[in-house]
């Protein structure tokens, strides 16, 4: 097993960060927002630094993001994921990042169905990880992006009041979030059944209230956050498939008991009829498309932060 | 004529009550004398001026993973690790390859601890065959050939018509039922303990809920056949209180617990680290008062370690991939010191007895105590030697504790087995 001289720049997840470290990253992230009509700046803050990104569970957009990120930066990259790599040929997980460990890549951004599998990992590595999505755990450059996009539209995210809706129990975008948010001192609702509204998630972080009634969640709340129904990870027991729209669906009537300047957001992929309806995702209060963009200002901050030599 | 005489100890022997100062006399394997002041001409002597002479220690719950799957502990290693640990006698549970399930399958357990083990090894049959849950396994016959109880740890029989059978079945034998209480529907897909740190974690919960009611079902069919049933490393309140007020009842129902359930809770899980990954797996800070709480005041019958070795590569993975199950034997004592009699919740008799008379009676083994005639088993400890658990120097096979690096204060000193000294704390070893 090696140091963990670098490990300590690590991005593993927004719990273990402190206020400063966020603002660093997103004032920086911020910086990197392409201004409307600009053409794409090619720096080169990260020239001669080699990236891996390995995605051991399907992504499109977080990794084209992170991709897009690096080369922007002037990266090398590489991208590896599950199929097709020696995790399927039975090699186990510690083995296969050892193994690229010594090619001495700078970071290594890594997607895991896995809960806990970077932490884990980062105890034996000495390059430093960016989690991309860790099982049920933690995805903190989508809370990262999403505070960055509440941002665009607010002063700040304290005394904000959030909804966040859906499966939370299995959900890393609502941990990050939650996490994020009560640091900055927002006013967090959760909202879901109780099959994926565990009462523990009231100790999560300070500010959380539980409710398991979407009106009630929306009310005038000033950002609301769907979650993805996550058909992959859900329990068949959790929730009957066909009333969950009618239920726990975003529809434009609860817009109407929101802020009027509230904003919707989604990690995406959306499903259109499931979590919320193709109006409300087509409709001026939806800021969906923006959370993709601020998704690669803030992948570049991140890197930078961990891969550059600040 | 082999002849043992440990000498200056005080000897704490629950059975008789006996706790003074007392030279304890073995020859050729049993215990010839119990007196002050023995003199023995030419008998080997171990002195223990300082220390507590007890009955050699039991250990009712371990795996020693032999037939089957030798890489992560043999008979042979497994028992090297309960001499360190200051036992002198260990029950094996079945789950090995071949489940031990016929009375086969149990010879060769007997005969291989008689040929390569350094303590006594008493195998636990399996209630049903393969441990699948359906059809009962030949109890009677594997009593014949040396099973002292029987149990389908780790995979527990869900069909509550088939544990009434077996209930009744082995009560026929004098055989006591002992039962990992985990109901697999609750439980499915679970990692840890399903509170506030699986949450935080996002490893999907076992709830304390899948052991309760399956204590709860143990204890109705107890009372309805009138069979013993004892429950294995309880881990929860409510399973404790269920235990509690059956008693109060009169029904046959005994518990034993871990050290790592009362000494550690679910928060003390860091950086997915699969040491702490075991079933029932480590609880809330009000399960474990509970079982302290239940240690004290007698609900709680014997202390057992689930000794369940496994091999570096499969803990070293992804943390929801890992197999459950932690080391235990070399810890026990160190453990029950540091929880239990330091801070003064039990005293020394009762910590002797929870290795001893209570698992002994548990199971209705004839050892547990030092009278005279009887197996010269003893263990000798102390409650000063201060020393550092490295599980790189385990006797075991498997590296997967929880403890490694711990600090304790006290723990075994010698472990004889009829009248042998098996084992000794390393020379040299600061005092």
């Amino acid at each position: 097993m090696s140091s963990k001289s670098n490990a300590g720049k690590s991005l593993l997840g927004i719990e273990v960060l402190d206020r400063s470290e966020i603002e660093w990253i997103l004032e920086r992230g911020r910086r990197h927002k392409r201004k409307p009509g600009e053409a794409v700046k090619k720096l080169d803050t990260l020239r001669g630094k080699s990236i891996v990104n390995l995605f051991f569970e399907p992504s499109t957009r977080t990794k084209a993001s992170f991709e897009l990120a690096a080369k922007r930066l002037g990266a090398d990259t590489i991208s590896i994921s599950g199929e097709g790599s020696s995790l399927s040929k039975g090699e186990s997980l510690v083995d296969t990042l050892n193994t690229l460990a010594a090619m001495l890549p700078d970071t290594i951004v890594m997607r895991h169905s896995a809960s806990g599998a970077p932490q884990f990992l980062s105890r034996y590595l000495s390059t430093p990880i960016i989690n991309a999505g860790d099982g049920q755990h933690e995805h903190p450059t989508q809370a990262l992006l999403d505070a960055l996009t509440i941002l665009d539209r607010r002063k700040s995210l304290e005394n904000l009041r959030v909804a966040i809706i859906g499966d939370i129990s299995h959900s890393r975008v609502a941990r990050s979030n939650v996490h994020l948010l009560s640091k900055f001192g927002a006013e967090i609702v959760l909202c879901g059944p109780a099959t994926m509204l565990p009462p523990a998630l009231k100790q999560l972080a300070p500010g959380i209230t539980l409710t398991h009634n979407i009106v009630e969640a929306v009310t005038d709340a000033d950002v609301i956050m769907m979650l993805r129904v996550q058909l992959e990870r859900q329990n068949v027991l959790n929730f009957p498939k066909n009333e969950y729209f009618q239920f726990y669906g975003l529809q434009l009537m609860h817009l109407e008991r929101a802020r009027p300047d509230a904003i919707v957001m989604h990690p995406g992929p959306i499903n259109r009829g499931r979590e919320l309806s193709s109006e409300v995702a087509d409709s001026p209060r939806s800021v969906i498309l923006n959370q993709v963009e601020n998704g690669v200002a803030i992948r570049m901050a991140v890197l930078e932060r961990v891969c550059g030599d600040a | 004529m082999s002849r043992l005489l440990i000498k200056n100890g005080r000897l704490i022997e629950p059975s008789s009550g006996i706790d003074e100062n007392r030279d304890v006399l073995i020859e050729d394997g049993r215990v010839a004398a119990i007196a002050p002041a023995i003199e023995a001409g030419d008998a080997e002597v171990l002195d223990a001026a300082g220390c507590i002479v007890a009955p050699g220690f039991i250990d009712i719950h371990v795996h020693l993973r032999e037939p089957g799957i030798e890489h992560a502990e043999t008979i042979e290693t497994g028992a090297r690790a309960a001499a360190a640990g200051g036992f002198t006698s260990v029950c094996c549970m079945p789950n090995t390859i071949p489940v031990n399930d016929s009375p086969t399958v149990t010879s060769f357990i007997v005969e291989r601890a008689r040929r390569s083990a350094i303590v006594n090894v008493f195998p636990i049959g399996a209630i049903t065959k393969g441990s699948e849950g359906e059809q009962l396994a030949e109890i009677g016959a594997m009593k014949e050939a040396g099973i002292v109880a029987i149990s389908d740890d780790g995979r527990p029989v869900m069909n509550s018509r088939v544990m009434r059978r077996a209930l009744e079945y082995a009560a026929s034998f004098g055989l006591t039922v002992i039962d990992h209480c985990e109901d697999l529907n609750l439980s499915m897909g679970g990692d840890i303990h399903e509170g506030i740190h699986s949450v935080r974690l996002g490893l999907r919960g076992i709830p304390g809920c899948s052991e309760d009611v399956m204590v709860a079902r143990d204890i109705i069919l107890s009372e309805a056949t009138g069979a013993p049933i004892h429950i294995a490393h309880i881990s929860t309140r409510n399973s404790i209180e269920m235990v509690r007020h059956a008693r109060r009842l009169g029904i046959r129902v005994t518990s034993e617990v871990t050290p790592h359930h009362f000494a550690l809770v679910d928060t003390d899980i860091h950086g997915y680290d699969s040491n702490f990954k075991m079933k029932p797996p480590l609880r809330a800070h009000i399960d474990k008062d509970a079982a302290l709480e239940g240690i004290i005041d007698g609900v709680i019958d014997a202390i057992a370690t689930d000794h369940a070795p496994h091999t570096g590569n499969m803990k070293m993975q992804e943390f929801e991939r890992c197999p459950f199950g932690v080391t235990g034997l070399e810890t026990a004592i160190g453990l029950t010191l540091e929880e239990l009699v330091h801070p003064g919740k039990i005293d020394l008799k009762r910590m002797v007895e929870l290795f001893t008379s209570g698992p002994a009676r548990v199971i209705g083994l004839d050892r547990g105590k030092l009278s005279v005639g009887g197996p010269g088993d003893v263990t000798v400890l102390n409650t000063s030697r201060k020393w550092v658990f490295d599980v790189n120097q385990t006797q075991s096979k498997s590296k997967n504790s929880p403890f490694h690096g711990h600090s304790f204060r006290g723990g075994p000193l010698a472990t004889i087995v009829a009248g042998k000294v098996v084992w000794q704390a390393p020379a040299g070893a600061p005092a």
